[in-house]
């Protein structure tokens, strides 16, 4: 059983709980949080290196690492693990992000308590992403999405309980469409008396060679999946518990949730919908296109008039993630690999703002930019971060955000006819607006006289919050400096399966 | 005169309609109680008529009805103990006064 | 030719900046100093080895048997592939316009680097505070300028181009707790960012029709291992592509005709051409010398660099070439009137650098190869040369005489070439360089340019002498303004103001002499749009002799006649300037005001975008969106609580409902039964 080195990814954060559960102090607490996600992140280098290894070896196979174990043989549940390029990319954005926010909440009040959701949430994120069975899928996903509530309404702050409650609401909706379209696979998971079967590689295979989902289902089916992944993705208009829910969410949780949970949408409808029902994602991207290109621009302007810096934030995650479910529709390699590369990106920086946001409210003790200014005089270190996180978000070379979106940019442009043209050049027009919104935040709060003298006095970062922000950085540099390996890395796992199912490229 | 069941059922059909009857009409505890009680052993009769009647030489209907008898004790003197304690709280014990745990 | 002193190029102004960037707040100032000017001194001398062995070795690579220069390609490693083979690489192209434009970088950077060890500090020798920060993001500057100008490929311009972007964005803001500063800073990227949208649509679709985004690709042919000649089979297939494919037409032009003109722009926002020139005035809220390096000689003909590039092939479609043209000479002209009536002398000098790029770039727009071996291009980049010099010695100077008076405004200095002769010196030599007049550098660019508009249209001739005469007049109105009219009297206790400490004047010294010799250059030899030398013979007189001696005489005149007016007007306090102003009022106005362009703007972005798009998206998604999904837990709750009274508890409700449901039950069997 422990011989898979992926099983690794539910059995640390389990061990980490057990651990918690066991602690007498703070400092122990922190210890086992430090040490563990450590031990993630080394984990995720390790299977990178495997997998590469093994990819250099010849491996020519969909997943590697592949393991099953059985849970309950009468409806063919199993725990299936295995590995592409884009879950080791996921996997190593979420240990990222793990590890810095642990040292992001360094000084949370009853920190066993919270370290014990946050963990379990982790776990659910890292299961999502190593299972490939759509049950044990979305066990994981739920897993993930329950502690969201009580780290919200009990960490929170503001109108926490409405927010974590609005927050697992729409979620929840969410789920219901998508546990009705995950069992609708199900049924037609295999030909006419075959075994059914949850395993999304086999029922690919199957989708491919028998097409046991038929049309009429695909089209079904198929909307209620992108939908309730969309609403994790903050699809318009679907979007509305992100500002709320972030706004609320005390920090490490705004990071893991922005950073990591939102993109299990993007993942989700990229491994479940798009992979599982082709044609149907082919014929009706349209319509999800026309909703993706509006979540882009809107999400975009909206940021352009908010006062609170996490809902700036959360309306830009909305364009950013958008962005991913416009990629990932266009169907075409270079899209799809400017969209996981886009959910890296966007994870990364998204969880360094909202680093940086905690850590300033933590100081100023509001998140509005009016009642700010001049910070950069005073907290040099978190304004210096602030200004690299919105160079990332508005694209600037070198920075994981414009590799990101060159790539879905030039890929989106493959699309010959007007419709695709108009909502790239749709798209692109969010470059600008990003520009908009970035500056003046960063120019109204960092930049400029110093607003409130009480301001004056505030001390920079301590060596935890340095730790955590620079882990995100170096991540930010190291993907926007060296992109061809994340590409490559990538692009390799498209298998040419579902483009040719649908008869393209 | 031979007795038939008849005799038996129906003194136990009006003590269980008379059960009924106090059970929806009156709105005291107690009475209810009552009410209740009777209903129990209007049945219980029935249990132990049945059981003599129909298969003469077995006991499940009496050991049943015993059964019966021992949880409706219990049960009456779980219902007084929450009557009391209810009384004691609000001092009235009409059941549409007990309204604090309501929604 | 060795990859190991480009890469050096390149490596070392990063190196600099992470160096300064990361441990620069640990070093002492002055270390930080000669840190980053001893860097970018390194960087100059192997930028002037490289363009010397590009011009004089040559070596086959550079120069082939006919005296033909070549392109060619040091290195182009891969840093992002999309498909098949499309991908960005990031490489080094060694060919005229680009060893030209490393020399203009490296020196005016060198200059501005070793210029602001004197200016950013003040009269006590206190250094301005962020020192280091200054050279760090000089240092990222020169890196992003550098790895602009070496392009191989159109998409490492457009990285390199929104590098230079944000240093500029960074260098503006440099004084960061200034509004006005920061407001500046934001609307220069904010509307380069909107012009690099362009620019971007621009690279989509013409990588799209081609499959390529290499120069080399779209203007050249392959002579050898990476060397190429320019050559028109290339742009000649690329119109083919496009004219074969299945729309070849798109909104009354051609769709490279769209492609080209949304990449120039991107050049247009760079280059500050009109409209979306708004943002460079205001982008002298930064430092002087950044003024000087940046938005003066290097960053801001980046545009003029991008038609260059792509001048082959905008040689295709006549109608984005005429585009420039008349974009270029509107700009031309509206800035050198607005240049006129400013105070700010930095302001004046931003509208001269406006003026002066729409000069190259109406030389760009008037080049054909027909017409003297396309003069155009030539006068472009050699305009684009001198004018780098003469206008950063303008900057520097201006720089200099900020730092001694402590003020922007030209009505705080007067008469002050008694007390910094040097200053006034180099200053004078730059509007003569400027004003075009014999033997200075202007002059010989200036001519070239206006030989080749004339050779294009009588119109655009005479439209762009005007704007020579302009020129003349408002540097002339500035220079006297500044060194001559009144003195101001010297309040007691206060220093009298003096020249600069040497190394702010040492710039000043080389910069001037340059200016004076740079037109002999005999640059038709060296840089032509297809690598074909113009001239038979080559010694220092050659310009001289090629001069088309009627268009130089006319323009001479213009000048001429131009610096005496600002001479009578401005040498002595008058009355003259005065009536002109009264007699057209609402001109002088218009100018003062810069025909109300910022005004316009504030309209729409404030205006429109903000309050009637950004604002009423906001408050949709506040109340409609979200009110839908609140109205939907609204209608749940209000729903809950109407049947709530149904779950009453009360057991007696129960059971009669229980009851109901039994005689229901029965009668219904019953009924059924029978």
């Amino acid at each position: 059983m422990f011989s898979n080195l992926l099983i690794y990814f539910v059995v640390i954060p389990l061990l980490m709980l057990a651990g918690f559960a066991i602690c007498k102090n703070v400092r122990q607490v922190r210890a086992v949080a430090v040490v563990g996600s450590i031990l993630l992140m080394g984990l995720s280098a390790w299977v990178l290196c495997d997998y590469l290894t093994e990819r250099a070896a010849g491996a020519t196979a969909e997943m590697l690492m592949r393991a099953d174990y059985t849970w309950f043989a009468p409806l063919n549940i199993k725990l299936s693990v295995g590995v592409d390029g884009i879950s080791i990319a996921m996997l190593i954005l979420s240990s990222i992000i793990v590890f810095a926010g642990s040292f992001a909440s360094w000084k949370i009040d009853d920190a066993r308590h919270f370290f014990m959701w946050l963990i379990l949430l982790s776990t659910g994120v890292y299961g999502f992403f190593i299972s490939i069975d759509l049950f044990t899928m979305f066990m994981f996903y739920e897993v993930a999405l329950i502690p969201m509530y009580l780290l919200i309404g009990v960490w929170g702050t503001g109108r926490k309980e409405y927010s974590a409650m609005k927050l697992t609401l729409m979620l929840m909706g969410g789920s219901a469409f998508l546990m009705l379209s995950l069992i609708g696979i199900y049924f037609h998971s295999a030909p006419e008396g075959q075994p059914l079967t949850w395993n999304i590689l086999e029922i690919a295979r199957n989708v491919e060679e028998t097409q046991c989902i038929s049309k009429g289902w695909q089209y079904f089916l198929f909307p209620m999946c992108f939908v309730g992944f969309g609403v994790l993705g903050a699809m318009f208009p679907f979007h509305t518990w992100s500002p709320d829910g972030h706004a609320c969410a005390p920090t490490a949780v705004s990071m893991l949730h922005a950073g990591v949970l939102m993109k299990l949408g993007g993942y989700g409808c990229f491994r479940v919908a798009m992979y599982l029902m082709p044609q149907a994602a082919n014929d009706l991207a349209w319509i999800f296109l026309i909703l993706t290109g509006i979540s882009v621009v809107y999400g975009a302007f909206s940021a352009c008039v908010q006062t609170d810096l996490k809902y700036i934030n959360a309306y830009s995650s909305v364009s950013h993630c958008g962005m991913v479910l416009f990629a990932i529709l266009m169907i075409n390699t270079t899209a799809l690999t400017g969209a996981i590369m886009q959910m890296l990106s966007h994870g990364l920086m998204t969880a360094l703002f909202f680093a940086l946001i905690g850590m300033i409210y933590g100081r100023t003790h509001t998140r509005d930019i009016r009642l700010m200014g001049g910070l950069m005089k005073i907290l040099p270190f978190l304004g210096v971060g602030y200004v690299i996180a919105g160079m990332a978000s508005l694209g600037l070379p070198g920075l994981s955000g414009f590799v990101a979106e060159m790539t879905i940019f030039v890929g989106s442009f493959e699309h010959t006819d007007m419709f695709h043209r108009v909502f790239t050049i749709v798209a692109c027009c969010s470059i600008v607006i990003t520009a908009v919104y970035i500056l003046r935040t960063v120019g109204k709060l960092l930049f400029g006289p110093v607003f409130d003298p009480h301001h004056a006095e505030l001390t920079d970062a301590s060596w935890w919050e340095r730790l955590s922000t620079i882990t995100l950085i170096v991540s930010v540099a190291a993907i926007g400096c060296f992109p061809n390996f994340f590409e490559s890395l990538i692009r390799f796992t498209f298998s040419p399966e579902i483009f040719r199912a649908i008869g393209l490229n | 005169m031979e007795l038939t069941i008849l005799w038996y059922l129906i003194p136990s059909l009006l003590m269980f309609c008379c059960g009924v009857y106090g059970f929806i009409t009156r709105k005291n505890m107690i009475a209810m109680l009552i009410s209740l009680e009777l209903m129990l052993n209007a049945v219980d009769i029935n249990f132990v008529v049945f059981n003599r009647f129909l298969f003469p030489g077995e006991l499940e209907g009496m050991f049943f009805t015993l059964f019966a008898i021992a949880l409706a004790a219990a049960e009456t003197a779980l219902a007084i103990a929450i009557i009391i304690n209810v009384f004691r709280i609000s001092e009235k014990i009409d059941v549409d006064d007990v309204t604090k745990m309501k929604y | 030719m060795e990859p190991v002193i480009p890469i050096i190029i390149l490596a070392l102004p990063l190196a600099m900046f992470l160096v300064l960037g990361l441990c620069g707040h640990k070093m002492a100032h002055r270390t930080a100093g000669i840190l980053g000017t001893l860097g970018m001194g390194v960087t100059m001398v192997l930028a002037y080895i490289t363009a010397f062995t590009y011009f004089f070795s040559g070596a086959p690579e550079f120069i082939n048997a006919e005296g033909v220069r070549l392109q060619y390609v040091v290195f182009n490693p891969e840093w992002l592939s999309f498909y098949k083979d499309l991908a960005i690489k990031i490489g080094f192209l060694l060919d005229p316009i680009s060893a030209l434009l490393l020399v203009v970088i490296t020196t005016i950077s060198f200059m501005v680097h070793l210029y602001s060890n004197g200016y950013m500090r003040d009269h006590h020798g206190v250094w301005e505070t962020g020192f280091q920060r200054f050279y760090a993001f000089l240092s990222l500057f020169s890196f992003s300028m550098l790895g602009l100008v070496v392009a191989t490929n159109i998409f490492q311009m457009y990285i390199f181009w929104e590098l230079v972007g944000a240093s500029s964005y960074l260098l503006i803001g440099f004084y960061y707790t200034k509004p006005s500063a920061v407001s500046a800073s934001k609307k220069a990227f904010i509307v380069t960012r909107f012009a690099d949208l362009g620019f971007l649509i621009g690279i989509l679709i013409l990588s799209f029709y081609t499959g390529t985004f290499e120069f080399t690709d779209f203007t050249s042919v392959n002579v050898g291992k990476d060397t190429f000649a320019i050559d028109m089979s290339a742009p000649t297939a690329i119109l083919a592509k496009f004219t074969s494919s299945p729309a070849p037409m798109f909104l009354g032009g051609s769709v490279l005709t769209w492609a080209l003109v949304l990449i120039f722009m991107g050049g247009m926002g760079k280059s500050a051409m009109m409209p979306l020139h708004i943002w460079l005035p205001d982008a002298m809220e930064g430092p002087t010398p950044v003024s000087a390096l940046i938005h003066a000689a290097t960053m801001v003909v980046a545009g003029v660099y991008l038609v260059a590039r792509l001048f082959p092939l905008y040689l295709m479609e006549e109608t984005a070439l005429n585009i420039i043209t008349v974009v270029g000479a509107l700009t031309a002209f509206y800035a050198a009137m607005v240049a006129c009536t400013q105070v700010d002398i930095k302001r004046v000098l931003a509208f001269s650098t406006i003026s002066q790029i729409a000069f190259m770039m109406v030389s760009l727009g008037v080049a054909r190869p027909e017409f003297h071996h396309g003069l155009g291009y030539m006068a472009g980049m050699f305009h684009l040369f001198t004018h780098a010099m003469f206008k950063a010695l303008l900057f520097l100077c201006a720089g200099a005489l900020i730092h001694a008076i402590g003020s922007n405004d030209y009505t705080a200095m007067h008469g002050l070439r008694k007390y910094m002769p040097i200053t006034h010196i180099s200053f004078l030599i730059g509007c003569l360089a400027i004003a075009g007049i014999i033997p200075f550098a202007g002059f010989f660019s200036k001519d070239e340019i206006l030989t080749a508009v004339f050779g294009h249209s009588i119109f655009w001739y005479i439209w762009m002498s005007a704007v020579a005469g302009l020129t003349a007049f408002y540097m002339f109105r500035l220079y006297y303004l500044i060194f001559w009219w009144k003195e101001h009297k010297i309040p007691e206790g206060h220093h009298a103001p003096h020249d600069q400490p040497w190394t702010m004047t040492l710039p000043l010294v080389i910069l001037a002499i340059v200016s004076c010799v740079a037109g002999f250059v005999p640059f038709g030899n060296l840089v032509t749009w297809n690598g074909h030398p113009m001239f038979e013979s080559v010694n220092f007189f050659t310009n001289l002799t090629a001069l088309d001696w009627s268009v130089a005489a006319i323009s001479l005149s213009v000048a001429v006649i131009a610096i005496l007016i600002a001479t009578v007007m401005y040498k002595k306090e008058n009355p003259l300037p005065d009536k002109m102003k009264n007699a057209l009022p609402r001109l002088w106005d218009w100018c003062y005001h810069r025909f109300y362009w910022d005004e316009l703007y504030m309209f729409i972005t404030h205006k429109i975008i903000f309050g009637c798009i950004c604002k009423p998206i906001a408050w949709f998604d506040r109340h409609i969106i979200d009110g839908t999904m609140d109205g939907f837990a609204w209608v749940t709750q209000r729903l809950s609580f109407a049947i709530r009274g149904l779950q009453s508890g009360n057991i007696q409700f129960y059971v009669w409902v229980y009851l109901f449901g039994v005689v229901l039950l029965g009668a219904i069997t019953a009924i059924c039964l029978l």
